[in-house]
């Protein structure tokens, strides 16, 4: 099993994604310079998190136009597992593989905490080894992820089912007071139309360690491996 | 100053402005054996600032212990290194950035942070935790919230962004620090002990080579301000200040550490203080040798710079490097695929001399050694604090109820939970972050490992203020019990000296007395100084600030399937107190809060009870014996209690001692002291006993109040609102 992590300057979660990858998928992932135009051939690609060109003009918007993405759309199209979490989903939606944009925490502020999240689709190459209405618990590290897209948006991607997080409390339950970050219907992860391309605020990779305080993120790498073998 | 070409003529008053007094410049006319032209007079300016030249503390600094068998370097280099086993070495340090962040809060403490990450990398170590200490005025002072909010924010804005967690810190608020807030920040990092990069320059004909952001007009003076008192302009010195760029020091990071794994470098400085002018200069000095540069190749990010404002502007992610020969092309590649500067800006030569060229020109000539080492240093006067009587625990009887007092004392701006704060923060990146903020260290995991990096930073200004020497001791033992208290042997610190005026008699006092309980302390509990920083002038209009020695303490778990937390684990645990109880109240937070007085003699630091127990707790953590675990300190037993059920949501019932004051055993702050949790209280009684440390069952785990012998009693819920509730309700009422 192969996986790729894509590298931008600036970008500064891609250690704690290719532990996650290697932990899966039982190899090292191959990092990628965002100033390549070709990929290596591989079965998962990881846009990982950090502030790609410093988050200046708009998250992910220059990182979006690196010379890489090209070669990522090509994959997408052709139906690869990508995977874009934190940055690498801003990154994603600048890019036009994924709908919506992450905008600033209705707090204005970064937030750094664990949150829980209800798994809403486990139907999907990115979920198959959860079950629908399980209620997992990851960490967030994000000043933009308040998810907006417009209402007739959103009605299509619930209507999919390629609403996959929704942020919840210990029980389930998603209201106004578990939107941790203001987003539109407490989304935190959605997938595109073909399903092989997963945009998520919150990091399973830094939830795969007890010594982490909690291992739920384990079957989201996991569920790619499955899928993909 | 822009205006400043070499040919302005040297007044009086121009050099008043420099910060120089009548003495140093003469000694600056001696040295030069002529008068100065503008260009050098602005370098002995900043190389002699007390920021710089450590002029005024030097005599004292000399005296911390600075050694053991574990320390690699010690302080003089740009941050200290520890051995820390398996070929690793655990390089860090502590910094101030206090002036520029009273005068711009979010840029100030963004480039404290930015500055103190460049000094650990610049040694050849990844920066893996960042913690700070940071005090405040009085909750109610109208700047305070807007102060703490623009601090707190440019620490996330520069950590967050360059992907380091920030993994614990300390946040004090009080009326002594209302003009003159204190931004400490210290970073943690990570080397192959036998690839420590050191500044000192060697190789005469070597290339000298810049690399990093362009220099602007940013900072200019920033050393000198950073030496004085603030008075009600202080404001007008914004221009001093620094903008940090983040992204720009993620890849001067990156590209630093991949020209490191080569073999091209022979010295390396950031430019921190008086940017090129300090590292210039400690680079020759420490070498021996001489160095030339040529100013005009410096990379401008504006028209028109003089040499004046390219020696001293403080422009951030800037380095300085002396490379080997034919090594530029090879070098400068790495930089380019960062995209970022490189230009050899000058040559090392064996005058001992620095030449500065423009143009071809000479814009300076100085000699090296007379300026950075034969820099003035002051014996100043100093008095010894008067010291206060002790507080007979007798003469205080209670007027509100034990649990009363625990909510108020919870919810009070000393004690409340700082979790607004540390949420703004990314304390998980990197994947390595085991234990997070909010408890007596922050640790992190040795990547690839299954070892662990503890530390955490102390001081406990009010004790200080009382009793420096006292003072100084406990702000160490401190630290060293908070290393402790998660599974970690301590094994040195860093120290950031914050003070008043040291022209004052009663300031440079607290100074002396200060370093005096710091060295006993490193002495007894074998914690030595490898790096640190001292400011002071934090006075405003006559008013200086509490002493606040901060101390970064950094320990090492060796297997962190051992360690513990402050949360109680289990509802059929045993609470036991470690270190004996003597009932201190003086300079309590109980006094102060409760009876509104701050007053009396600070708790006194038995440091040979306080190894003693500290070596006990941290073996009964080794053994497995104990998981749950946290140091008695502000607030004393009660509060710390108190916390360990909300951090662990189990509560707990104590049992009040049959004789003795209840309010000074509940919240004396008697030092020396721990909780744990176990479930085998007999092996821990019988292994305290033979360790002759004194230790007593105090209560026990379960339910969910925090309850005293049976009666008064809180729940946790309603704790837990007090605690958490404070700082988010008083910083929703900012006016941003």
């Amino acid at each position: 099993m192969k996986s790729a992590v894509i590298l931008f300057p600036g970008i500064n979660r891609e250690n704690d994604a290719i532990a996650a990858l290697e932990q899966a998928t039982g190899t090292k992932p191959i990092v990628v310079w965002h100033g390549e135009t070709e990929l290596p051939k591989t079965d998962i690609i990881m846009v990982p998190g950090g502030f790609s060109y410093g988050d200046y003009l708009r998250c992910g918007a220059m990182a979006a136009k690196s010379p890489i993405m090209r070669a990522v759309a090509d994959r997408a199209k052709a139906g690869v597992t990508i995977l874009g979490v934190c940055n690498g989903f801003q990154i994603l939606t600048e890019a036009g593989l994924l709908p919506g944009a992450l905008m600033r925490n209705a707090s204005l502020k970064f937030i750094c905490k664990n949150t829980h999240l209800k798994i809403e689709n486990a139907d999907t190459r990115f979920t198959n080894q959860y079950k629908v209405g399980e209620v997992v618990d990851y960490p967030v590290a994000h000043h933009d992820g308040n998810f907006f897209a417009d209402s007739e948006t959103l009605d299509r991607l619930e209507g999919e089912g390629r609403v996959i997080l929704r942020y919840c409390d210990a029980d389930g339950v998603v209201d106004p007071k578990t939107n941790l970050n203001g987003s539109q219907r407490n989304i935190a992860g959605i997938i595109n139309e073909a399903g092989n391309v997963l945009g998520m605020m919150p990091h399973p990779e830094n939830a795969i360690d007890p010594l982490h305080g909690g291992t739920d993120g384990r079957n989201l790498f996991k569920s790619l491996v499955e899928a993909a073998s | 100053m822009s205006a400043l070409d070499f040919n302005t003529p040297i007044t009086p008053e121009l050099v008043k402005e420099h910060g120089l007094n009548e003495e140093e410049y003469k000694l600056v006319l001696e040295i030069m054996g002529r008068e100065p032209n503008i260009n050098e007079l602005g370098i002995f300016s900043v190389m002699w600032s007390e920021h710089c030249s450590y002029k005024s503390s030097k005599k004292w600094l000399k005296t911390l212990p600075t050694k053991a068998d574990w320390v690699i370097q010690g302080p003089g280099e740009n941050a200290g290194v520890i051995d820390i086993g398996d070929g690793q070495a655990a390089v860090f340090k502590m910094e101030s950035h206090n002036h520029p962040s009273f005068i711009e809060p979010y840029q100030g403490a963004a480039t404290g942070v930015g500055g103190i990450m460049r000094d650990v990398f610049t040694m050849g170590a990844r920066p893996i935790a960042n913690l700070n200490a940071l005090r405040f005025g009085e909750a109610d002072h109208p700047k305070t919230r807007h102060l703490l909010s623009g601090v707190v924010e440019g620490i996330g804005g520069y950590g967050n962004c360059m992907g380091v967690p920030t993994i614990g810190g300390e946040t004090n608020f009080h009326a002594s620090y209302n003009g003159n807030i204190l931004v400490n920040a210290m970073t943690v990092g990570l080397a192959d002990a036998d690839n420590i990069f050191y500044s000192a320059a060697a190789g005469i004909g070597n290339p000298v080579v810049y690399v990093g952001s362009k220099t602007g007009r940013d900072g200019i003076h920033g050393a000198t301000m950073a030496s004085a008192e603030f008075d009600d302009d202080s404001e007008e010195k914004r221009p001093t200040v620094q903008v940090g760029d983040p992204f720009t020091e993620k890849l001067l990071l990156e590209a630093c550490l991949e020209l490191m794994a080569t073999d091209m470098i022979v010295a390396i400085q950031d430019m921190g203080a008086a940017g090129l002018t300090s590292s210039s200069f400690e680079m020759a000095s420490k070498g021996g040798v001489g160095v030339e540069l040529w100013l005009d190749k410096v990379p401008m990010r504006e028209e028109g710079m003089t040499p004046y404002e390219l020696m001293l502007s403080e422009s951030q992610e800037r380095m300085l490097m002396v490379l080997k020969p034919g090594c530029e092309e090879a070098a400068k590649a790495i930089f380019d695929k960062w995209e970022l500067d490189f230009a050899v800006i000058g040559v090392l030569t064996d005058t001992k001399r620095m030449v500065l060229k423009w143009h071809g020109d000479i814009a300076g000539d100085l000699p090296i050694d007379p300026l950075a080492e034969a820099s003035p240093e002051y014996d100043r006067p100093w008095e010894p604090t008067p010291k206060q009587d002790r507080i007979d625990p007798d003469s205080i009887s209670a007027k509100v109820s034990h649990i009363d007092a625990l909510k108020t004392l919870i919810a009070s701006p000393d004690l409340a939970s700082r979790r607004w704060i540390w949420e703004q923060y990314d304390h998980l990146v990197m994947g390595n972050t085991i234990v997070r903020p909010g408890g007596d260290a922050g640790v992190v995991r040795v990547d690839g490992t299954n070892k662990g990096i503890a530390a955490t930073t102390d001081c406990t200004p009010r004790y200080v203020m009382a009793d420096p020497v006292e003072g100084g001791k406990q702000a160490v033992a401190e630290a060293y019990r908070n290393l402790v208290a998660t599974g970690a042997k301590p094994l040195a610190i860093t120290d950031n000296m914050n003070f008043g005026n040291p022209e004052r008699p009663r300031i440079m006092g607290q100074f002396v007395g200060a370093c005096q309980g710091i060295g006993e302390a490193c002495i007894a509990l074998e914690f030595p100084v490898v790096s640190g920083n001292v400011s002071l002038y934090n006075e405003t209009n006559g008013v200086g600030i509490m002493p606040t020695p901060a101390i970064g303490g950094v320990g090492v778990i060796s297997d962190l399937g051992h360690h513990a937390t402050i949360g109680i684990k289990r509802d059929d645990s045993a609470l036991i107190m470690i270190g004996a109880a003597t009932g201190e109240l003086g300079q309590s937070l109980y006094l102060k809060t409760i009876e509104g007085r701050e007053e009396g003699a600070p708790p006194p630091v038995d440091l040979n009870a306080e190894k003693r127990a500290g070596t006990l707790v941290r073996e009964l953590i080794e053994l497995g014996l104990v998981r749950t675990c946290h140091d008695i300190a502000d607030g004393g037993l009660l509060v710390t209690v108190a916390e360990m059920c909300l951090a662990g949501n189990i509560g707990a019932e104590l049992h009040l001692p049959e004789v003795g004051s209840e309010i000074a055993w509940l919240f004396g702050e008697d030092q020396g002291r721990y909780v744990i949790a176990t479930r085998d209280p007999d092996k821990v009684l019988n292994a305290a006993s033979s360790s002759n440390v004194a230790a007593v069952i105090i209560g026990q785990a379960g339910g969910d109040s925090v309850t005293i012998d049976g009666g008064d009693k809180v729940t946790l819920s309603e704790l837990r609102e007090l605690n958490e509730g404070w700082m988010p309700s008083f910083m929703a009422e900012a006016v941003q």
